[in-house]
């Protein structure tokens, strides 16, 4: 069962990636999360986001359309979306080190994503547009170190 | 972000967020530094710096390159708990001392 969900579309303005991930993470806020997960949470989002700037829309400017969703059990589900150029192959582009962004960027996006988040789920179509899935459950103090 | 060059060190003190859009600044100020001191050692300074992503990495591993043309060590210190995650996440510690905040 839902109990909450925002959505939001923003142009894929680099200088929009602070206000992605700082909105994300006052929408997790309610879940009462530690430090520990709303950093999590913040800097996959900024991935994600960074991903539409950099790669869905390379000379232009489009639009990323930003979901989240409290699911039972205190599980956030965080969409981010983009109708750009798309992944030809997103096992490829999801390898550690794999990048097309040239020499300032270190390939690990999704490494990140992976290795912060509970789950993460990439689908894409070439000339369409990406979807990134992002779910973790927030203050699971069992898991909590 | 301030930088200190001492001697053939430089120290840069990063400061705020690092992500894609406020690295591109950071890494044309230090690369200038790097051009100008000539320096055998860069320390990255991250006692400040409240943020960051991938796009960090990809700072550091720049720099690392770039000082690598003229052989010199890099060192990270004071780096906060979930910067030193993401450090440790993307291998850093091949590269460059790495040091968290005490």
């Amino acid at each position: 069962m839902q109990t909450n969900k925002f959505s939001l579309t923003i142009p894929s303005k680099s200088s929009n990636e602070s206000f992605a991930r700082v909105t994300v993470a006052a929408f997790v806020t309610q879940l009462d999360p530690t430090v520990e997960e709303i950093s999590d949470i913040k800097t996959s989002v900024s991935e994600a986001v960074t991903n539409c700037n950099i790669h869905a829309y390379p000379d232009s400017i489009g639009k990323v359309y930003i979901s989240g969703e409290i699911l039972e059990d205190k599980t956030v589900r965080i969409k981010i979306r983009d109708r750009g150029r798309g992944i030809e192959d997103v096992k490829k582009a999801m390898e550690p080190l794999y990048t097309t962004g040239g020499e300032e960027r270190a390939g690990l996006g999704f490494a990140v994503m992976e290795s912060m988040m509970d789950k993460i789920k990439v689908t894409s179509k070439p000339g369409k547009g990406t979807t990134i899935t992002l779910i973790k459950k927030i203050n699971d103090k069992e898991n909590a170190k | 972000m301030n930088i200190k060059t001492t001697g053939e060190v430089i120290t840069v003190y990063l400061s705020g967020e690092i992500d894609h859009h406020l690295a591109k600044g950071m890494r044309e100020e230090i690369d200038k530094a790097i051009e100008y001191g000539m320096p055998s050692l860069l320390i990255l300074d991250f006692s400040d710096v409240t943020f960051m992503d991938s796009s960090g990495i990809g700072l550091v591993m720049g720099r690392y390159r770039l000082l690598q043309k003229t052989g010199a060590t890099l060192n990270l210190v004071n780096l906060p708990e979930n910067i030193f995650k993401i450090m440790k996440l993307a291998g850093i510690e091949r590269l460059a001392s790495l040091e968290k905040r005490s």
